[in-house]
């Protein structure tokens, strides 16, 4: 790893750059908590007349009403980050610039990205966290190691998170306007990753395959993470493996995706 | 509407392109640059060809496959520390040309070499030998302060810390960029940002700088600013230039050559002076008369094209001398007063492309 200073700097100037924009970050903030609100009080009434619902109880399905709004913008959830900056400099050619650099473009957007998310996960995580922690009877845990365990997870969802993206966002090199693919991206990973609804609330074989899916590995596994629900050895290692393997295969099909959009650029001319 | 914009486009290169086959090709190239000679050859084009494959939809369901030459056989070369202007309307296929010799577009023929690597094989490697600058892009974060940005093109291209302070001080000093560097790219006026781009692409010492329209849209001091720093970067230090602009004084200032591309082929390729000459292009010479006179006639070589009560205008090749005819005039008519225009180069150029134009004979 000889460049791998170049993709700390990258994700450390991503990291500062986010941290430019005070007043979104305050607006995110407010709009995650009102938001973090309104679900729990819906959650609220859900798990009064359906006690163990999905095997939580009800301050274990605030928990994760709190979780999935502190995760929202860190592992974009609802889209954003690096994906729109990446479909905005296909459409003007600035795309262009990043070819004449003897970079590796996956590599330096996951690393923009891991920067991204860093701080959205200090500037638009806590706090909304907090809130929810002072206004509801959470069940947080108490070890440190849990947290820590957290934080890899939540690592790892954003990674393959941004690998998700990064197929919508070079969808731009055939469509020129990724808007739609976009949209149904947002729609799918608000429901396949348990922002609507946790995953295991959902019974039967729909249950079973949406739990398998690569949306789960951003949400649910390491809300479940949090919540100890996967917890000792064997439970962590299969949770940060599952989030491994389709890390591991999204990021293949991006670069297999990429290496297709340069020859296009190259050879065609776009 | 299904049609887009590329597609009308190059329905009008293609016949453009039909009717002026073999025309150019020999124009000028007599003369060649002055450092062109023996020196090192730092960028070679042989026979560069670049056809695109267009769809084109000719009825409900069928469509058309047609090439476009954007690229039709381009031979130059150019030698290090050379500093060379491309010129040619739009769409004339410079920006085709400069995206292979930066290796983003891989031609389609011919041979292209650029500090000895093949562009498009060794992308990457090539990126570390060359710089370039777009006029209508930032190289730059837009959101990062300018000092930010540096730090990482400094990790990108792996800059020895010493090598990267020093290049970044003489950068600093010479565009005059010591206030900007706390101040984030988004801030920059666009002359500020142009310098700060030429900035950011020369910090790895690249051999060779392409610079795509550097001067457009900046302002006279701007400009003389950017061309100064491009001067003074090409004698001190050597670095091998090419530019596309469509601002002639550019070329004028900065460049002992130019290559004029039309319709993907090279029309001209030599001094800025001999351009005149292949365009015919013509000095006209404005003569005031003591009193209202019939237009003169008689002077071997000038013809009059124009009278304004005593003052009349005279024109004559630019490459022939002006003494025989103000001699000439002043033996038989009264004058009162003279002056001689030189040609406009952009005249010089939009005729030569209008004899491209025009249906080759043979």
């Amino acid at each position: 790893m000889r460049r791998a200073r170049l993709y700390f700097t990258v994700a450390g100037s991503s990291f500062r750059r986010y941290a430019t924009y005070r007043v979104a970050t305050a607006a995110g903030v407010f709009t995650n908590t009102v938001f973090g609100f309104i679900v729990a009080y819906t959650y609220t009434a859900l798990w009064t007349s359906r006690p163990q619902l999905g095997g939580y109880d009800q301050a274990q399905a605030l928990t994760f009403v709190w979780t999935g709004q502190a995760l929202l913008a860190a592992v974009a959830l609802i889209g954003g980050g690096a994906q729109d900056e990446i479909q905005e400099r296909i459409r003007t050619g600035d795309v262009a610039v990043d070819l004449y650099r003897p970079v590796d473009l996956q590599l330096w957007w996951l690393a923009a990205d891991c920067g991204r998310a860093a701080f959205h996960l200090l500037g638009r995580g806590v706090v909304p966290m907090a809130v929810g922690a002072f206004a509801f009877e959470l069940a947080l845990p108490s070890s440190p190691l849990t947290w820590l365990a957290f934080l890899l997870s939540t690592w790892l969802a954003v990674v393959v998170s941004f690998a998700f993206r990064y197929l919508l966002a070079l969808s731009a090199f055939w469509l020129l306007d990724g808007s739609g693919l976009s949209t149904l991206g947002t729609l799918l990973s608000t429901f396949f990753s348990g922002m609507l609804l946790p995953l295991n609330v959902f019974p039967g074989a729909f249950g079973e395959v949406v739990r398998q899916l690569p949306w789960a590995a951003m949400l649910q596994v390491p809300a479940d993470v949090l919540l100890e629900e996967r917890s000792g050895a064997a439970g962590l290692a299969g949770a940060f493996g599952f989030q491994a393997c389709w890390a591991l295969v999204l990021l293949a099909a991006g670069r297999a995706l990429q290496s297709a959009a340069t020859t296009k650029v190259v050879v065609q001319g776009g | 509407m299904g049609e887009s914009g590329a597609e009308s486009r190059t329905d009008g290169d293609a016949t453009g392109g039909g009717t002026g086959v073999g025309a150019g090709r020999e124009t000028g190239r007599e003369t060649y640059g002055p450092t062109g000679g023996g020196a090192e050859v730092c960028v070679e084009a042989v026979g560069l060809e670049k056809v695109f494959q267009v769809r084109r939809r000719t009825g409900v369901l069928r469509r058309e496959r047609r090439e476009v030459r954007a690229v039709d056989g381009i031979d130059f070369t150019v030698a290090r520390g050379e500093m060379v202007g491309f010129i040619g309307p739009n769409g004339a296929g410079k920006s085709t040309t400069i995206k292979m010799l930066t290796g983003i577009l891989t031609p389609s023929g011919g041979r292209l070499r650029v500090a000895g690597i093949d562009p498009a094989r060794e992308r990457t490697r090539l990126t570390r030998r060359i710089g370039v600058v777009f006029g209508q892009r930032t190289t730059l974060w837009w959101d990062l302060p300018l000092r930010d940005s540096y730090a990482l093109v400094r990790r990108i291209y792996r800059i020895p810390g010493e090598r990267y302070r020093a290049n970044l001080d003489r950068c600093v000093e010479l565009l005059d960029l010591g206030e900007l560097l706390d101040v984030p790219v988004r801030q920059l006026s666009l002359g500020q940002r142009m310098r700060a781009d030429i900035a950011a692409a020369l910090l790895h010492d690249p051999e060779v700088l392409y610079l795509d329209e550097p001067t457009i849209g900046l302002d006279v001091i701007s400009k003389a600013q950017v061309r100064d720093f491009l001067r003074d970067l090409n004698a001190e230090r050597g670095t091998t230039v090419l530019l596309t602009t469509h601002d002639l004084t550019d070329i004028e200032q900065l460049c002992e050559r130019v290559i004029v591309i039309d319709h993907g082929r090279l029309m001209y390729d030599g001094a800025l002076a001999g351009l005149h000459e292949v365009g015919e292009s013509e000095r006209t010479l404005v003569v005031d008369l003591e009193r209202e006179l019939p237009p003169i006639e008689g002077v071997p070589g000038a013809r009059t094209v124009r009278t304004e009560g005593p003052r009349q205008w005279l024109a004559f090749p630019a490459s022939a001398s002006a003494a025989p005819i103000v001699a000439r005039i002043a033996a038989d008519h009264p004058l009162v007063d003279l002056s001689l225009r030189e040609p406009d180069i952009e005249d010089v150029i939009a005729r030569m492309y209008a004899q491209q134009r025009r249906p080759a004979a043979g």
